[in-house]
């Protein structure tokens, strides 16, 4: 009970310290709304093609929103050395790390919802499997914190973070079957984006959404669960191996 | 009650080594219940390693800590709960206020919402902090920085205070207040392990010192038993201006009954185990053509026994300890 007063309370020092500050608000906005126009001027498809452009838009703001936070969570803290002030609590470094996390999925899937919402005006999103895209937004906000956190804790200043952070972040956008699909890259790059979480991340997206899985709905759930936690693993790995010296 | 059963930290044959450098080599040391126990030295002494060893920042390599009888060197979290840390570095959250980093701190050891926020308020009266508890913590001078982030170590009440150079960089009137603070939280029963390289500090806070150089523990005895060793020691020190080194070995080659070397600040420093007479020295000295502007004799402190003990001078243990952390 009591190390989830802990729990709690970081997780709304996080919430208040860092993603309720405007810049990180607006960031939450304008990120998604630029992908958003820039995919929709591109595909010259008009409002028709709002539907098909939305788990794209969802998982960008998703990853985005959730991997670049975690670099000012964790490392900065670290650097400040105020992390260590957590370290030291008697609290277990899993349920301290749950709780440095939770605000980042939180305001990975506020992220995702954004867009969501400013589809709504635009076209009839009555088709929408809500019962398989909310789950799969919470799952990839899960995977992509921990691959955020992964990258945090492998670095020692928040600069490496971000450049670490895009290593991961841009070739998964391209590779992952959101924009342009699994079957259209050439033959030698497909393997790798089988190794992505967010290649079945988006194959959910876009079944919940416009067109059918190209994989079992179930493994793609699983896959992403079984990405998510050997990076929670890796990460806590890290932690006791670098931090706790 | 024996001592066995007093003993509230036990660390035996505790090592740990960065690289190719050895922090901190076959460390033994017991801390009592509700004792105030300082160990001092140098920087780089391996205090703050001992430190994160004994509160589960750091793994040692060899040895073994049992706090309040739990083998923290296996289960470094198992003891968490009884202890209070103030790092050498004020590390609370820039952005939150005073009051706010309180009650987040007392959140961290499980404490109730209502039980926090009436603990807070009663620290930030205690440490002078009040009519500034709405302030963010990035606002607060270095004094009251330091105040904050002691009082943040005992916002849960623990029964063992880590204290990891407290007085460091900041101004005598704060340094002041804070040791205050720090003999009223151990005279109300807190057992309080105190890193310093203050030598008065130690010398006037604490019951038992450790001298540490080199992460090794060279001496550890009560402050009383430390001052014997000073008892029956004069000593005079002398302003003499320049070519103090060639003075001080005419002296040596002169007056084979005292001893003397050079002092932090430029001066020679005789000692010997009869009272020195000044008169002879002062004329030997002008005679040499220095312009002797001060001869003072010098109490026997805790300080001539650190000295002795360690061949570390204590001033310039605390010029470069100054250079590195601050002002104070």
């Amino acid at each position: 009970m009591k190390a989830w007063i802990a729990f709690w309370n970081i997780m709304l020092k996080d919430v208040r310290t860092y993603y309720l500050k405007p810049p990180n608000v607006s960031w939450g906005l304008i990120f998604p709304l630029a992908w958003a126009g820039m995919f929709f001027i591109r595909s010259g498809a008009g409002i028709g093609s709002v539907a098909s452009l939305l788990p794209g838009v969802m998982a960008v703001s998703v990853l985005f929103g959730t991997t670049s936070l975690l670099a000012v969570t964790v490392t900065f803290e670290k650097k400040g050395r105020s992390f260590d002030r957590m370290l030291l609590a008697p609290i277990p470094l899993e349920l301290l790390m749950l709780a440095k996390t939770a605000g980042a999925i939180l305001f990975g899937v506020a992220n995702a919802f954004v867009p969501v919402a400013i589809a709504a005006f635009l076209t009839d999103l009555s088709a929408v499997a809500w019962g398989t895209l909310i789950p799969a937004v919470l799952l990839i906000a899960i995977s992509s914190t921990f691959l955020g956190l992964f990258v945090a804790v492998s670095v020692k200043e928040v600069f490496e973070a971000q450049a670490f952070s895009n290593f991961f972040r841009f070739p998964m956008l391209f590779l992952c079957g959101l924009f342009f699909p699994i079957e259209q890259l050439p033959l030698w790059l497909r393997p790798l984006s089988y190794f992505l979480p967010l290649t079945y991340g988006a194959d959910i997206l876009h079944a919940a959404i416009h067109r059918p899985a190209a994989m079992p709905l179930a493994m793609d759930f699983a896959i992403l669960g079984i990405f998510s936690a050997i990076l929670f693993a890796m990460s806590i790995k890290n932690i006791r191996r670098k931090w706790i010296l | 009650m024996d001592r066995v059963s007093k003993m509230i930290i036990e660390v035996r044959a505790l090592a740990k080594q960065f690289d190719d450098v050895q922090a901190v080599a076959d460390v033994d040391f017991d801390v009592d219940q509700g004792e105030l126990f300082g160990f001092l030295g140098p920087n780089g002494a391996g205090k703050t390693t001992t430190i994160n060893m004994l509160t589960g920042l750091a793994r040692p390599d060899a040895g073994t800590i049992r706090i309040a009888g739990v083998d923290c060197s296996m289960h470094p979290k198992a003891a968490q709960h009884l202890m209070g840390i103030v790092p050498d570095e004020s590390n609370l959250y820039p952005e939150l206020s005073g009051y706010d980093n309180l009650c987040f701190c007392g959140a961290l050891y499980g404490m109730s919402k209502p039980a926090r926020q009436k603990r807070a308020a009663e620290l930030l009266e205690q440490f002078d902090l009040a009519d500034a508890a709405a302030r963010s913590f990035a606002g607060y001078s270095k004094g009251m920085k330091r105040k904050l982030t002691i009082a943040a170590g005992i916002i849960h009440q623990p029964q063992i205070l880590f204290l990891d150079e407290p007085t460091t960089g900041i101004d005598v009137a704060s340094a002041r207040q804070i040791r205050q603070l720090i003999a009223a939280l151990n005279a109300a029963g807190t057992t309080i392990f105190l890193t310093t390289h203050y030598i008065e500090e130690a010398q006037r806070l604490c019951r038992r010192i450790a001298f540490i150089v080199k992460g090794r523990v060279v001496r550890t005895d009560t402050v009383e038993d430390l001052m014997r060793q000073a008892d029956g020691r004069h000593v005079v020190q002398f302003a003499v201006g320049a070519g103090a080194a060639a003075l001080c070995e005419a002296i040596a080659g002169e007056f084979p009954a005292v001893t003397c070397r050079l002092s932090a600040d430029g001066g020679i420093r005789v000692e010997s185990g009869q009272p020195v007479r000044v008169g002879p020295l002062v004329r030997f000295l002008e005679d040499r053509g220095a312009e002797v502007s001060e001869a003072r004799k010098v109490q026997p402190s805790l300080e001539e026994v650190f000295v002795a003990v360690t061949g570390i001078e204590a001033d310039a243990m605390k010029r470069e300890k100054e250079k590195a952390g601050g002002s104070a």
